[in-house]
């Protein structure tokens, strides 16, 4: 929109007799289809590099001796095109190429996933023969084959396009795929031993599997969505629906804060299977198998459908009305308003939820007790009163960065700290490669290894122990290189929070290098929930608690008197949970938080079983509704009405796609606000985007960005280690829950170490080692890998790595290192 | 006079009448009979070996016009098979509250699973029972035919009963006559028997009622 002025090089052309102005280097097919020409094709797709591999798309051009690919010309002054509309050669060679794609494939369809909406079919239809002159027979392999727990393959029905492929190695960098073979047994097939020499037979035939190499790339769904036959389809979808019996709705993935169009199906009140939408501002047309496949969660038997309360008799949960259980949480929390009543809503709500969260604490509550954040928020051990994340992101994040996706795919360069784009953001991950392939996008990384993924990103590595980030961002020179350039970007992910110092190490760089600075969050609810006023420092529309000029403005606005909202700032997460294992607290709100993400999981469910008065708006069974005394059933994504903002602060509006009778977080909390004489207005989610529409612009002034000290990493000593970790992107998160096939896509847990203590314990790759703290043991097999010295790294919730809980620590901690299974004390307890 | 002559008339008809081929049906104690190919409920027929031959691939209620079918594929796994290869139909429902005859989706049927028998008491007395599902559907078991799921017996790919099709005409030939009026369609490849007539769905349920 903005270069209009930019002048673009443009050549004249003539299309079916129609002249056509096209841009210097465009693709003939682009312009037919601009024209409202359709070429048929297989292999042509607008976001992958020209391939001419199905010759489906043929067209006369005067003055060449034979038809060529549209796919692959580019236009050129005075270029005359003929497609099949306006010649017959061009007609024939489309109808000769339909004819012998067709010769080899298997007359599937009426059991086909693709079928009613593959392509092949339908060109098939506009420009192939009706009845077939082949007779012999048909080349046949073995019916589908696992390349991953979750994608098949029927390699009859491939067509030889190699989108899968392209897609693969261009988009995700994952080449697990590829052509084998020659002539007529060439196939898409991932890399197995007999290919290379191994025991197999050389036919292409599937092994005993023992040599495969697994098609465990995070974006596999895109190659079956691209795929235009049904060559690839998924496990979770296979012969579940026909495409003409499902309803399509446009959604918002819930998963993480890349902010991903989606496209979910639904048939007669289940979801079936959820696509990439097509957003080019934000995920082009691609996700991730998690935003694809992770929608089981909604429909695990343990989901609650009625309200439960805690019998006075029994002392155990049981079913209650909705008015019985609305009175008892309504009074509950009336007793518990004297002592005081923590708010922890959690990362996973939409913008309108989190408003919703951040109104009821302040004027039902009075207080500013709340805390979205539902993991580490601090280094383990450091003192709670330091709230340097919480003030990080009151200055610099809440309003919005400015940042975009675009900015990201353009900027010369690009400083990654505290983040693994490709487990914590996958969309992020994409469109940094995407500037890298193109060539123009520099990308550093301070991280403790160079992994998989910022591998494919070919970005340099700044060696970081955990804890030393903070220290670097302020003297290392290929950091302060890595900024230089004029509209470079420096991209801090949650984790910086647990570095003592480290997110005003990286304001301090962005200020100090002119680079602009982006936040990126792990949970789709994260972003929105800071400008909505889920913090215990900040009001909605990012106005500090502090600010008399801001409550001033909000009291007016919710029709409060003046001295209901609290002047001080409230107590975070930790402090929270502290307050409640002591009994400080009277009572807890808890959303969707599962003890096990916080920082202290065994100290998180003290508090819950401390606290007095306990309220769960849950979804589904957890380790919070179980110790509640009353639990509230929410709806969860897929019927409910919302917005998330991606971690671009954009936002990612979405409708219900299921009809239920399930209520909103903000639903439920105005009805227990009801019982209290208070008028949330929060019950319908256009009335909340209505009234956030209407509050006006904070006026209040930026507050000061943290200034705290940068500390330096623990020192081990003897047998020990500093602790690196991180989520992976398929992992035990609870909305995983029930997804087996897509669980077995996920990396295998390892524990990462470097040479040195490789040989120190004496392990090789493979083997078993311990990593221990006083709390608790983690055994996995050992991956050597260039890890500075005396850092051991660890997935933080995979299985048999539970981090936060069997080892009550985080990243940057010491732990002690051993190899093997752990002694019989220690082992004793881990078998349970 | 012309009162007279009129009424005369009116009786004359009633009296020519006495003459003609009577026309009432002495239903239900002996059902009429319908043309072969009339449009009565529908059968999923199955392989000689009692394998469904439905695979569950949901065009004949692609083709339905009246929205009457309802099917949901399933994947047949080595050990709970019940049709030749990969997919079958879990579940089946055709709704005679909406169903019109019409037959398309007999056309759409790539199979030949789906065909009509000549069964015409659809009538039950509530919306739920009008919706039939494999249970009333799948043609019954001729002798020879075992009840799925079962491994393939007719050869070791699905190919083998699809390239055999010829050869292997199921139990269309039996069944699309329903099972009561074998002897009650003009199809003079049958031998005339007049056996007992067998009960159906519908007259079991009128017989319960009463
Ligand atoms: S890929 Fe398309 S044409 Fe081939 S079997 Fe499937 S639906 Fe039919
Ligand atoms: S599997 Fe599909 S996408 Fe891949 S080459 Fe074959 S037809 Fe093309
Ligand atoms: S006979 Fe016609 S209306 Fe009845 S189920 Fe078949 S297609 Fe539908
Ligand atoms: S009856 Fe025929 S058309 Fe209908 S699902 Fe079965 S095989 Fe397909
Ligand atoms: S679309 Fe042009 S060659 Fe495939």
């Amino acid at each position: 929109m903005t270069d209009v002025s930019k002048r673009v090089d443009t050549v004249k052309l003539v299309i079916d007799g129609v002249e056509v102005t096209a841009e210097k280097g465009e693709l003939v097919i682009r312009v037919a289809e601009r024209m409202g020409i359709a070429i048929p094709r297989f292999c042509d797709h607008p976001l992958l590099a020209p391939a001419g591999a199905c010759r489906q798309c043929l067209v006369e051009v005067e003055g060449q001796r034979k038809p060529v690919a549209s796919c692959t010309q580019t236009v050129a002054e005075g270029m005359v095109v003929k497609t099949q509309l306006s010649s017959p050669v061009a007609a024939k060679a489309q109808a000769g190429v339909m004819e012998l794609l067709l010769i080899n494939h298997p007359l599937d369809c009426p059991t086909c996933d693709k079928g009613g909406e593959c392509p092949l079919q339908n060109q098939a239809m506009s420009t192939g023969r009706a009845d077939s002159r082949f007779v012999e027979e048909k080349r046949e392999y073995q019916k589908p084959i696992h390349i991953s727990s979750q994608v098949l393959l029927d390699r009859e029905r491939c067509v030889l396009c190699q989108r899968c492929t392209r897609f693969s190695e261009e988009i995700a960098g994952d080449k697990f795929i590829d052509l084998m073979d020659r002539s007529s047994g060439e196939q898409i097939n991932v890399y197995r031993d007999d290919f290379f020499g191994g025991d197999g037979t050389g036919d292409g035939e599937v092994g005993d599997g023992a040599g495969d190499v697994p098609f465990n790339s995070y974006f596999s769904g895109n190659t079956i969505q691209i795929c235009p036959v049904g060559a690839l389809t998924g496990e979770q979808y296979r012969f579940r629906a026909r495409p003409f019996d499902l309803v399509s709705t446009p959604s918002a993935c819930e998963h993480c804060a890349s902010g991903c169009s989606q496209r979910t199906d639904h048939r007669r009140g289940k979801v079936l299977r959820r696509l990439a939408g097509d957003d080019p501002a934000v995920n082009e047309e691609w996700n991730c198998d998690k935003g694809r496949w992770g929608f089981r969660y909604a429909t695990a038997t343990d989901r609650i459908m009625t309200p439960l309360v805690r019998d006075a008799a029994t002392g155990e949960l049981r079913e209650a009305a909705w008015s019985e259980a609305l009175l008892i949480a309504a009074e509950g929390l009336k007793a518990a308003r004297e002592r005081g009543v923590g708010v922890l809503p959690g990362g996973r709500l939409t913008v309108e939820d989190a408003y919703a969260y951040a109104k009821f604490t302040r004027t039902v509550l009075g207080s500013n007790d709340i805390d979205f954040r539902a993991r580490p928020v601090r280094a383990t051990g450091s003192s709670t009163a330091i709230t340097e994340e919480a003030d990080f992101l009151a200055a610099n994040v809440a309003g919005g960065t400015g940042v975009t996706y675009e900015d990201v795919e353009n900027a010369p360069s690009v400083l990654i700290v505290g983040l693994e784009p490709e487990e914590e953001a996958p969309i992020l991950f994409l469109r940094l490669r995407k500037g890298h392939r193109r060539g123009n996008l520099k990308i550093t990384a301070v991280s403790s290894y160079l992994s998989r993924g910022l591998e494919k990103l070919g970005a340099a590595l700044v060696a970081a122990v955990p804890g030393d980030e903070a220290h670097l961002l302020g003297t290392d020179p290929a950091v302060a290189a890595a900024l230089s350039a004029p509209g470079s970007l420096l991209i801090v992910g949650e984790r910086l929070a647990t570095v003592p110092g480290g997110l005003s190490a990286a304001a301090a760089l962005a200020d100090r290098s002119g680079a602009r600075l982006a936040w990126v969050p792990r949970r789709a609810g994260d972003r929105g929930a800071i400008d909505a006023g889920c913090l215990p420092n900040l009001l909605p529309g990012g106005r500090p608690v502090t600010d008399p000029a801001a409550r001033a403005e909000l009291s007016l606005a919710w029709k409060v008197e003046p001295g209901v909202l609290p002047g001080t700032a409230g107590r975070d997460v930790d402090r929270i949970i502290a307050a409640a294992a002591d009994g400080t607290l009277g009572a807890l709100l808890v959303g969707g938080v599962d003890p096990a993400d916080l920082t202290d999981p065994r100290l998180a469910e003290e508090a819950l079983d401390a606290v007095p008065f306990l309220v769960s708006l849950e979804m589904r069974q957890s380790a919070v509704t179980r110790r509640a005394d009353v639990v509230l059933p929410i709806a969860p994504a897929v019927e409910k009405a919302g917005t998330y903002m991606d971690w671009e602060s954009r936002l990612r509006s979405f409708g219900a796609v299921l009809k239920s009778t399930a209520m909103t977080d903000g639903r439920v909390l105005e009805a227990i606000a009801a019982l209290l004489d208070v008028t949330l207005n929060t019950g319908d989610v256009m009335a909340i985007r209505r009234e956030l529409g209407a509050l006006p612009g904070s006026t209040a002034p930026n507050p000061a960005q943290p200034a705290a000290e940068a500390a330096r990493p623990a020192q081990p000593a003897g047998d020990e280690a500093v602790l690196a970790t991180w989520h992976q992107l398929i992992d035990l998160g609870s909305l995983l829950d029930g997804d087996q096939v897509l669980a077995g896509t996920a990396r295998p847990p390892v524990a990462r170490i470097g040479k040195d203590l490789a040989e120190s314990l004496g392990v090789g790759d493979g083997d078993l080692v311990t990593v221990s703290t006083v709390r608790g043991t983690v055994t996995l097999p050992a991956a050597i890998t260039d890890l500075p010295p005396r850092v051991v790294w660890l997935p933080t919730n995979s299985p048999g790595s539970t981090v936060r809980r069997s080892l009550g620590v985080t990243a940057g901690a010491v732990v002690k290192l051993s190899a093997g299974v752990p002694g019989p004390i220690l082992a004793e307890g881990a078998v349970q | 006079m012309g009162t007279f002559t009129g009424s005369f008339k009116g009786f004359g008809v009633t009296f020519a009448h006495m003459f003609r081929k009577v026309i009432t049906t002495d239903y239900p104690f002996s059902p009429p009979k319908p043309a072969p190919r009339y449009h009565g409920r529908h059968i999923l027929n199955r392989h000689p070996d009692g394998l469904e031959k439905c695979i569950g691939c949901e065009l004949c209620a692609w083709a339905c016009p009246a929205d009457a079918i309802y099917v949901e594929g399933g994947d047949n796994t080595d050990e709970q098979r019940f049709s030749p290869g990969e997919r079958y139909a879990k579940i089946y429902q055709i709704n005679y509250a909406r169903c019109i005859f019409c037959g398309l989706c007999i056309e759409a049927c790539p199979t030949r699973s789906l065909t009509m028998s000549n069964e015409y008491e659809l009538a039950r007395d509530s919306r739920q029972d009008l919706i039939f599902t494999k249970k009333e559907l799948l043609a019954p078991l001729l002798p020879g035919m075992e009840q799925p799921p079962h491994p393939m017996r007719l050869g070791e790919t699905d190919k083998d009963y699809y390239l055999g099709a010829l050869t292997n005409p199921g139990t269309s030939v039996g069944a699309e006559r329903a099972p009561w009026a074998a002897s009650a369609t003009h199809d003079a490849s049958e031998p005339e028997e007049h056996a007992a007539r067998p009960e159906t769905a519908g007259t079991v349920r009128r017989e319960g009622a009463a």
